[in-house]
């Protein structure tokens, strides 16, 4: 191999689908979320949403600190419904769906329900949110999740489970 | 601050929309909104997801720099700019490695699940089902074990 061309070999093997999407994808979502920031000083995650919701139907006292923002983070998720709809009309040309088992869904989804709250965030609070503001407890958030996740995809590919 | 939407400033809600907009398009542009990159992502098939976190991290941390500097308090609001930061304890730890157990086996995150129920993936239900169960069982344990929240060990 012509030796100038590794690089591109190695960018080839290590982003297969490019970085365009990724890093014009990832500055959108970090813009959405400054400027939610410099409007209202909020920073926003989306993982709170979940619990901020189920105070509207349960009387949990742990869900009770979440009344006063409940209102707007169901307008923030509904932005993120409609921004994702905006996308799949104009890029998508119509509705997609996942090949991933249903059980996978259900079961991960439980898990994550479980350990963003107890974790205090996940990949937007922590993730983009938490590292940008160089919180040291988002940086241990990031890694912890990280670590695992990668430990479990690993496993379960291991196992055969696909998709 | 108020708790009542009507309370506040006219324009803060559809900011809060405008912001949740851009941050959704965001994450279908970038294809996070699809379980099958992220879990090629965690298989090492694809490194593209690091471009979405720490490109996202790069401008919510200039936005953090800047807007203090060139504002006293945040238009909408009237809320000073601080770092609220999270106290660090053994949760941040034990609850990163579940979530991270869970988005390793399903592809998902909460912010990325309902961006994927936009983009009309209707399967993606069975994830925001599960995420709604999973904080609800966290929270019914803890409204009984918590009577006072953990000491947190240093400010972050």
């Amino acid at each position: 191999m012509v030796p100038e061309l590794v690089p591109l070999q190695v960018a080839a093997d290590l982003f297969p689908h490019g970085v365009d999407r990724y890093a014009i994808g990832g500055l959108l979502v970090g813009l959405g979320a400054a400027v939610i920031y410099v409007g209202t000083g909020i920073s926003a995650g989306a993982s709170t949403f979940l619990e901020s919701t189920l105070s509207y139907v349960s009387g949990q006292s742990r869900f009770q600190q979440y009344v006063a923002s409940r209102d707007w983070r169901l307008v923030f998720t509904l932005g993120i419904v409609l921004g994702a709809a905006i996308y799949a009309v104009v890029y998508q040309g119509g509705a997609w769906t996942t090949d991933v088992a249903w059980w996978r869904l259900l079961a991960g989804g439980v898990l994550v329900g479980v350990g963003t709250r107890v974790g205090k965030g996940c990949t937007s609070g922590h993730g983009v949110c938490g590292v940008g503001s160089a919180s040291k407890t988002s940086l241990a958030g990031v890694l912890a999740f990280l670590a695992t996740a990668i430990l479990t995809a690993q496993v379960v590919a291991a196992l055969g489970v696909t998709p | 601050m108020a708790g009542a939407l009507s309370d506040r400033h006219p324009l803060f809600v559809p900011l809060v929309l405008v912001g949740g907009v851009i941050f959704g398009f965001g994450l279908a542009f970038s294809h996070m909104a699809r379980p099958e990159v992220v879990l090629n992502f965690l298989q090492f098939e694809d490194f593209g997801l690091l471009f979405v976190m720490f490109g996202g991290a790069a401008v919510t941390g200039l936005a953090f720099f800047v807007a203090p500097r060139a504002l006293d308090r945040a238009p909408l609001t009237g809320d000073r700019f601080e770092r609220r930061l999270k106290p660090f304890d053994r949760n941040v730890l034990v609850g990163g490695g579940i979530f991270g157990v869970g988005w390793g086996l399903s592809g998902i995150c909460p912010g990325a699940a309902y961006a994927s129920l936009g983009i009309g993936n209707v399967t993606i239900l069975w994830a925001i089902a599960g995420m709604f169960l999973g904080a609800y069982a966290q929270g019914w344990w803890r409204s009984r074990t918590d009577t006072v929240d953990p000491a947190a060990t240093g400010a972050d």
